[in-house]
Formats: structure tokens, C-alpha cells, sequence
């Protein structure tokens, strides 16, 4: 067999070892961390008190916004709900509230209880709306910017360590 | 006590693999064709050694000893007999125990049924094969030991997963390893023949019959991995092109090419190397299989909990393998000389192992693919039954039909069965399938194409078995297993034509209806049971007037806290009813998928004929030798 | 020449045949996006309440008139390629999908290489 031939199958064999042996520390659970640098879509919800809707240009006012989708049904959004409180101390930054696949009674509920640190409080009580963000499950948060540019998009409940970094980049 | 005992046996073994290696390179040095008696003894004793080890394993789980991490891991005091036994099994530790009695056992029968076979082979196939076992005990010793203590003594396990807790976990395991672990030998043996310069047409009947049993064994496990599917996850389908699953079909389309070409290389002394790699590639396929499924590398359903060292001691006992053999290969290649015939046997054999190979690269690529665009780009996609249907399923067309014509091509011969025979058959196939689209409903036309060709290789077979009768000649195990193979095309097809699919949200209650359908809520019960709590309902289907019950459950498991949903499944001759209910959150409506599924008892009989079909050959082949 | 016109007609009527059967069906669709929060399983196959929410958006975009291919870009938008299970068709995947056949055509050129020569045997 020509030399060639045989210097190729090696190589074949080195690099698809190799591949596997990259691939091995490699995190297989899946997330959309990686959905970002895109512009946010067109979306429309109401506001969780008033029949009237909230959108996209709406948001153009703001330098940064922290939009939150969260529900009174979800545990770990209770565990997050003091990152949110303190968040909503800081200037620079809105928050906006997306309640999501909830009752409008218990929502309120959970705010009273624990506090409202929205600017503007919204719903999206089928869900659909939150589809086009990319949301698949609560909490998620997404950091965006007064271009309306995704910076960071946070899945699950916000740690400290997320405040410290949203605080960095809102300066 | 126990956890002692079985390291004992494992440290025992690895004594007694390394003697076996030490004393049969002894032998060889020695002349003569003689294996002295005590490598015999030494082999037996190693499997009796291993077996003894696995029932240990198992007694610890019977008796539920928490203190080994494998038993408090996957097992519960309350968990009934039947599955604390296959349960043992049912994990990676204890499976890998599984791997190498196979291994053993294998190694030794294949010494024993060699005698007329030169002696150099049979002690390098035994050596090879050692060294495999050394590999796989040094892995459970080191890395995965099921006989780990675990201190302090928990006073309960965990539990095992429910949807294992399944009759099928007792045979699908061991079946499935009885394929692809089984090919070891023959790897074993591909590397011994290249040694030792064996390759002669006996080296083939040396390994025919095991090739023969692997596959069997291969394609039953398989069945009934499938039919655990459809059984158990409650999606209706039964085939998914899991990574899983794909890795028990690498192996399978390696050793049907293997088992054609072999035929070839005995008969008439052709394409020695093609077979040795076949060979080779059969166990590397199955290491490689059993490397995805547990290295945790890919996502599935079906993986084994997951632990990174696991992969980096397989994937290096895999390079090792891949490097030795490519190596070996390269030293000892010889061109060989070809003279072939375009309308012979030798070339439809030929046709067969290219259309294997294109199933293979196919399954193989669609399955690591992701791993490649992961590492390489950061991103993750998914490759699924849109991908593998979309490729393979125009080539089955073509396929189907080869496997009519290619057994009547006669050997070195460029002679061709009648066209005018075959030309008739197409009309009937033809004919047939116009029949089913007038009395029922029409199809696409990739699904025309293969009920088409589907019935051309089951008429064709039926044209071969009346003609082969006449003329004394008859193949029956080659044409029950093309004509069934020709069925399952067939029945699977239909069957996806056929399937009615309805997606309902119902309240205790209601009905609902369509085409000439019924379908309603009568009932919702809660039972209690030894491990779990059910809640039953209960659901009448009515077509016509055709009325069944149907009672789907969801069940709640304690040991561990686990939610499962158990399909309901009429079966008859023609069609199964499949029901699966579930709750929906925060609403007390529940989602009622209702599927009707013809013609499923006819897949898994058509499976079995396969295997019958192979076990017919390896029982001529056994008579005859 | 004949054969030739015919073989074309033949090409053109079942590729329009092949292209009107194509008519857009939830299911299929359904069946071909995976659900994220669940194991392997199809959004089809899962009724977690992603699923749900996933089947109501594409009843929407059937709705308003998007192709097949057009629901899967949407989808692959925003959730990643993960989500469809037909890998899509770009030049990071377009290895995939053109080996396979590649491999079929080479395996194909190997086979007929073989019939009526003679190689020489290498001592």
C-alpha cells in the first residue's frame, strides 16, 4: 500500500480520536447561553394590570434593560426575587417583568409578598410571546442594551455573581 | 464480606488471563501441534472463576448489601426479587461484569471447537483475547468495581430507575452482548490469522459459526431492545435513531457484511483482507458503541449515568485497538488478485457489503456528527429520524431489489436468472401495491417505491423456494431470511402509511370524536402497589363497531421519586391500539394520545423469522462440519 | 431519443407529484423539533409544558402562512439548531449531509474497478 494511503488512514483515525477525546470534557446539557449578539425580535405583551401592550420601541428609552420572565407557580423565582430587589435599586437599569403562563391574582400575590422590583410589569399568560425571545424555562433573564442588543441571556434563577457582573456592565 | 470476595475473584482472574498468555507463548515456542491440557484447565477455570464472581455480584443484590456502591446506588430494599436480580445488570458496573464473562466464555468454547486448526492460531486467538480481558478487568478493577465499598453503610439504596424495572432488562442486556461482545472473538481471531499468516479458506470456518451466532443474538437483542421501547416509553414509535440505538446497529450492519463475504472467501478463497477488516471492524465498532453510550459524550435516552474517567480509560483502550490493527494491517497487506465476473454471486456479495457500508458510514456519521460540530465550532445540532429517513430510505429501494436478483447470479459464472421471470414478478409487486392504494389510501412516492420493491424480494423469494424445491436445491435459511427481511420492509411501511395519530385534552367526561372514531374519558382511579401509586384511567375506543378499553396510567414512584407513563396497548393481528394519558399542569385536564398502529405483531414476527434464518444456517453449518 | 424525453417527462411530473404532496402538517412538524427540557424526546411526543407552548406557537406560524423550512429557521433562531432534528442546511453540516452518498459513489467506482482485472500480486 503507497505510503500516502496509510499516512492518510492514520490521520483519519488520529482526528477522530482526538475529537473524542476533546469532546469528552465538554458539558452535553444544552442552553441557549449562546443565543446572544442578535437583536431582540418584535414582541407585543400587555401590561399585567392595564389591557394596553407593551413593545419593542418601548424599550429604546432605556440605556439598559433586565427583561425577567418569571411566574408565581416557580420555586426557583423566589430565590431570586432579592437579586431582583436589589437590582432595582440602580440607576442605569430597567427592569422589565414578563409574567409568564400565570394568573393575574397570584402574580399579584407573589409581588405583594415578596416585593415588585418592575419598572413595567407585563404578562404573557399562553406563553407564545416568550417563545420569541427564545424562553424555555424559568427564570431566565436577558440583558439588553439601548440598541436593544442581547449582551448576556441568564438561564435559571440570578445568582450574586450575576448581579456583580450586570452591575459591571451597566457602569 | 462480599465486597472482598468478589475483588478476590477479579484479582483471581487477571492471575489466571495473564498465566493463560504465559503459558500458551510457551507453547508456541514449543513443536508439534499440541496444546498442553493445562491451558484448557486454565481457560475453564477462568470463566467458572468469572461466573462465580457475577453470582456473587448478584447475591449482593438479592440480599440488597448496601455496602457496595453499585447495590446502594441501584437497588431497594423494597423492590421485588425479579428486579434486585436483573437489576444487577441493569447499571454500568454490573454490566460490565456481563462484558467480560462473555469474553471469557467465548475465549475458552473457541479453543475447545478449533481442533482441527493450526495451533499457532488458535493459542494467538486465545492470547489476543486475554489481553482483551485484562483490558476489561483491569477497567472494573480500577475505574468502575462493582464490589467498591461504600463506609459508612447506608441503611437504604436508592432504587432503580423505573423504566428499567422492565422484564425486558433481564434479556436485552445479555442478548445484545452475546452480539457484539460475542464478535470479540472473531477480532480476536483476524488478528491471530494476520500473526500467523492463517489465511486460507479454513481461517473462515473457523469463525463462521461464531459470526453467525453474534449476529443471531445481535439482531434478537435489538427486537427487543425496540420492543421494550414501544412498550415502554409511551411514544408509539420504535425506533428513534438514539445514539444508543445506533450503536447497536454499527455492529449488526459490520457482521451481516461479514457474514455474506465470508461465503465468498470460503467458497472461493477471495477478499482475505476485506475480511479481516470486517472483522476487526465489527468489535472496534462495538467498543466504540459501548464508549458513546458511556462516556457520557452524548445525550440520550437511553445513557447509563455518566463519569468522564470512564471514557478516558475506554476511548484509550479504543485507540489502542484502532492503532494495533491499523498497524497490523499495514505490515502484512499483500494485493490480491481479482478476476470477477460483473452478473456473479461473488459481485452481488460484493454489492451487499457496499450497501452495508453506506448504512453504516451513514448511521456512524449522523451519530458522532454533533460531537464534531461541538468541539470544532461551539455549537450543538441535532441529528435525528429526519436526517437518517431522508438518506436511507431511497437506497433501501434499490437495496431490497439487489437482494431479490443477487442470490440466483451462480457463482464465477456471468449467468442471469430469466429477465422475463423477474419482469413478472415486478408486474405482480406492481399489481399489489395498486390494490392497496385502491382499497385503502393513497402514499407518497418514496412509499410506493418501497411496498414496490419490498414485494419484489418477497415474491422473488417466493419464486426461489417453489423453483429450488423442484430442483432439490433449497436454501431454505437464505430465503427465509431475504423474504422476511422483504416482510419487515413491507410491514413497516405500512404500518407508518397506516398510523392514525390524534392529540386530545380531556376532562373526566368528555368524548371525543373523529373520522369514525370515538374516544372517552369514562374513569380515573388511584391504585396503590408495592413500589408505586397509579393513577389509572380508564378510556373506551370505539370504531364502528369495534369497542375496547383502554386504561393508561401515570405512576408515581417513591424509590426514586420518579413520574412514568405507561402506554395502553391492545394488540391484535391487525392493529394495536396505543393510549397514553398525562397530566397537565396547574389544570386538571390531562393530554390523551391515542394512536392506531397496524401491523406491529408482524414487524417483531419478521425480526424473529430473520434469526431463524440464521440459526437455520448455523445449524446446517454445525451438522454438516 | 425517445428514451430520453420520456426519462425527462417522467423526472418533471414526479418532482411537482413529490412537491404537492408536501402539504404542511403540524405533526411532522411537531415530530421534528425536540423538546429542551425533556430526554430526546419530539415536542410531539412530550407534553411538558415547553411542548405545549412550542405546539401553539407553530399552529400560529402555519397559520400565517410559513413553509416548513421557513418554521424550523424560526425555530433554530431562537433556540439554536439543537431543537430541529433535521440537521440544518449550511456548510458546517453540509459534510454530513453529502458523505454518505459520496461514500455510496466511491464504494460504487471500487466494485466496478474489480470486474475483469487483473492486479499484480506484491511478493
Amino acid at each position: 500500500m503507497q505510503k500516502i494511503v496509510k499516512a492518510i488512514i492514520f490521520f483519519i483515525f488520529l482526528f477522530i480520536l482526538s475529537v473524542f477525546f476533546i469532546g469528552l470534557n465538554r458539558d452535553t446539557n444544552y442552553n441557549t447561553v449562546n443565543q446572544i449578539k442578535k437583536e431582540i425580535p418584535d414582541f407585543k405583551v400587555s401590561y399585567l394590570n392595564k389591557e394596553n401592550f407593551f413593545a419593542k420601541k418601548d424599550l429604546r428609552k432605556n440605556n439598559f434593560t433586565l427583561i425577567n420572565f418569571w411566574a408565581s407557580w416557580c420555586a426557583p423565582c423566589r430565590i431570586e426575587h432579592p437579586v431582583l430587589i436589589r437590582l432595582s435599586d440602580e440607576k442605569n437599569i430597567k427592569i422589565v417583568g414578563v409574567n409568564f403562563k400565570d394568573k393575574k391574582k397570584q402574580a399579584e400575590k407573589f409581588l405583594d409578598e415578596l416585593g415588585n422590583p418592575y419598572d413595567v410589569s407585563t404578562k404573557d399568560p399562553n406563553g407564545k410571546q416568550s417563545v420569541l425571545f427564545g424562553i424555555y424555562g424559568i427564570p431566565e433573564s436577558i440583558l439588553i442594551n439601548k440598541e436593544l442588543i442581547v449582551i448576556k441571556k441568564f438561564v435559571g434563577p440570578l445568582s450574586a455573581n450575576d448581579f456583580d457582573y450586570i452591575k459591571e456592565i451597566i457602569k | 464480606m462480599i465486597s472482598n470476595f468478589g475483588n478476590l475473584l477479579l484479582c483471581v482472574s487477571i492471575v489466571l488471563s495473564l498465566s493463560i498468555i504465559y503459558l500458551s507463548n510457551k507453547n508456541l515456542k514449543l513443536n508439534g501441534n499440541q496444546i498442553t491440557k493445562n491451558i484448557f484447565q486454565l481457560s475453564l477455570i477462568q470463566s467458572t472463576v468469572v461466573i462465580i464472581c457475577f453470582f456473587t455480584l448478584i447475591a449482593a443484590f438479592i440480599v440488597s448489601d448496601f455496602s457496595l456502591i453499585t447495590v446502594y446506588q441501584n437497588s431497594h430494599s423494597m423492590k421485588p426479587i425479579f428486579y434486585k436480580i436483573t437489576g444487577t445488570w441493569g447499571n454500568h458496573e454490573g454490566s460490565l461484569m456481563l462484558w467480560v464473562i462473555i469474553l471469557t466464555i467465548f475465549s475458552f468454547l473457541f479453543l475447545v471447537y478449533n481442533k482441527n486448526h493450526p495451533k499457532i492460531f488458535r493459542l494467538l486467538t486465545l492470547i489476543i483475547q486475554n489481553i482483551l480481558i485484562i483490558g476489561f478487568l483491569f477497567f472494573i478493577l480500577l475505574n468502575s468495581n462493582p464490589f467498591s465499598p461504600l463506609s459508612p453503610i447506608p441503611k437504604e439504596g436508592l432504587g432503580l430507575n423505573p423504566i428499567l424495572q422492565d422484564p425486558a432488562l433481564a434479556i436485552h442486556p445479555p442478548l445484545l452482548y452475546l452480539g457484539f461482545v460475542g464478535s470479540s472473538i472473531y477480532f480476536s481471531a483476524a488478528i491471530a490469522s494476520l500473526i500467523s499468516n492463517y489465511s486460507e479458506k479454513n481461517f473462515a470456518s473457523s469463525i463462521k459459526n461464531w459470526i453467525l451466532i453474534s449476529w443471531s443474538f445481535q439482531t434478537l437483542g435489538i427486537l427487543v431492545g425496540s420492543i421494550w421501547a414501544y412498550y415502554e416509553l409511551g411514544w408509539g414509535g420504535f425506533w428513534f435513531w438514539d445514539p444508543v440505538e445506533n450503536a447497536s446497529l454499527l455492529p449488526w450492519f459490520a457482521m451481516t457484511a461479514l457474514f455474506h463475504s465470508i461465503i465468498v472467501f470460503e467458497k472461493r478463497n477471495l477478499f482475505y483482507f476485506w475480511v479481516i477488516i470486517l472483522c476487526l471492524m465489527t468489535f472496534i465498532l462495538s467498543v466504540t458503541g459501548t464508549f458513546l453510550v458511556r462516556s457520557g459524550i452524548l445525550n440520550s435516552v437511553h445513557t447509563f449515568a455518566s463519569d468522564p474517567t470512564r471514557g478516558i480509560y475506554i476511548l484509550s483502550f479504543l485507540s489502542l485497538m484502532i492503532f494495533g490493527s491499523v498497524f497490523l494491517l499495514f505490515k502484512k497487506y499483500k494485493a490480491e488478485n481479482y478476476n470477477l465476473n460483473q452478473n456473479s454471486k461473488e459481485t452481488f456479495i460484493l454489492v451487499n457489503n457496499w450497501f452495508m457500508m453506506f448504512y453504516l458510514v451513514t448511521v456512524l456519521l449522523g451519530t458522532i456528527y454533533p460531537i464534531f460540530t461541538d468541539v470544532i465550532s461551539q455549537n450543538k445540532i441535532s441529528v435525528g429520524p429526519p436526517f437518517y429517513n431522508a438518506i436511507i430510505f431511497p437506497v433501501v429501494v434499490i437495496f431490497l431489489i439487489f437482494m431479490a436478483i443477487g442470490p440466483n447470479a451462480s457463482w464465477i459464472k456471468n449467468k442471469f436468472d430469466s429477465i422475463k421471470l423477474y419482469f413478472l414478478i415486478l408486474l405482480g409487486a406492481i399489481l399489489i401495491n395498486l390494490m392497496i392504494i385502491l382499497f385503502f389510501k393513497n402514499f407518497s412516492i418514496l412509499s410506493n417505491f418501497i411496498i414496490i420493491s419490498a414485494l419484489f424480494l418477497i415474491l422473488s423469494s417466493l419464486k426461489d423456494f417453489i423453483i429450488s424445491k423442484k430442483k432439490n436445491n433449497l436454501d431454505l435459511a437464505r430465503i427465509i431470511a431475504h423474504a422476511s427481511f422483504g416482510f419487515l420492509v413491507l410491514f413497516i411501511g405500512l404500518n407508518h402509511i397506516f398510523s392514525v395519530e390524534k392529540d386530545y385534552n380531556m376532562k373526566i367526561g368528555e368524548t371525543k370524536k373523529f373520522e369514525n372514531y370515538s374516544i372517552e374519558f369514562k374513569n380515573l382511579e388511584l391504585k396503590d402497589f408495592t413500589n408505586y401509586q397509579a393513577v389509572v384511567g380508564e378510556f373506551e375506543i370505539l370504531k364502528e363497531k369495534d369497542r375496547n378499553i383502554l386504561k393508561p396510567e401515570i405512576r408515581i414512584y417513591s424509590n426514586p421519586k420518579t413520574l412514568t407513563y405507561e402506554a395502553s396497548i391492545k394488540t391484535s393481528f391487525i392493529k394495536d391500539y396505543y393510549l397514553t394519558m398525562s397530566n397537565i399542569d396547574r389544570s386538571d385536564y390531562y393530554n390523551i394520545k391515542f394512536q392506531e398502529k397496524p401491523l406491529m405483531i408482524w414487524i417483531w414476527f419478521s425480526v424473529i423469522m430473520i434469526v431463524i434464518g440464521g440459526l437455520l444456517r448455523f445449524f446446517k453449518n454445525a451438522k454438516n462440519s | 431519443m425517445n428514451i430520453k424525453y420520456l426519462l425527462i417527462i417522467m423526472l418533471v411530473v414526479s418532482q411537482s407529484v413529490f412537491s404537492a404532496e408536501k402539504q404542511i402538517d403540524p405533526k411532522e412538524i411537531q415530530k421534528n423539533l425536540r423538546c429542551l427540557v425533556c430526554q430526546g424526546q419530539s415536542i410531539s411526543d412530550s407534553n411538558s409544558d415547553f411542548a405545549q407552548t412550542i405546539k401553539m406557537v407553530v399552529d400560529d406560524l402555519i397559520s400565517e402562512g410559513l413553509t416548513e423550512e421557513e418554521i424550523y429557521s424560526f425555530m433554530s433562531d431562537k433556540y439554536g439548531e439543537w431543537i430541529v432534528f433535521k440537521p440544518q442546511l449550511n456548510i458546517q453540516n453540509s459534510l454530513l449531509w453529502i458523505f454518505p452518498y459520496m461514500a455510496l459513489i466511491l464504494g460504487g467506482f471500487f466494485i466496478t474497478k474489480l470486474f475483469n482485472k487483473r492486479n499484480k500480486l506484491t511478493k
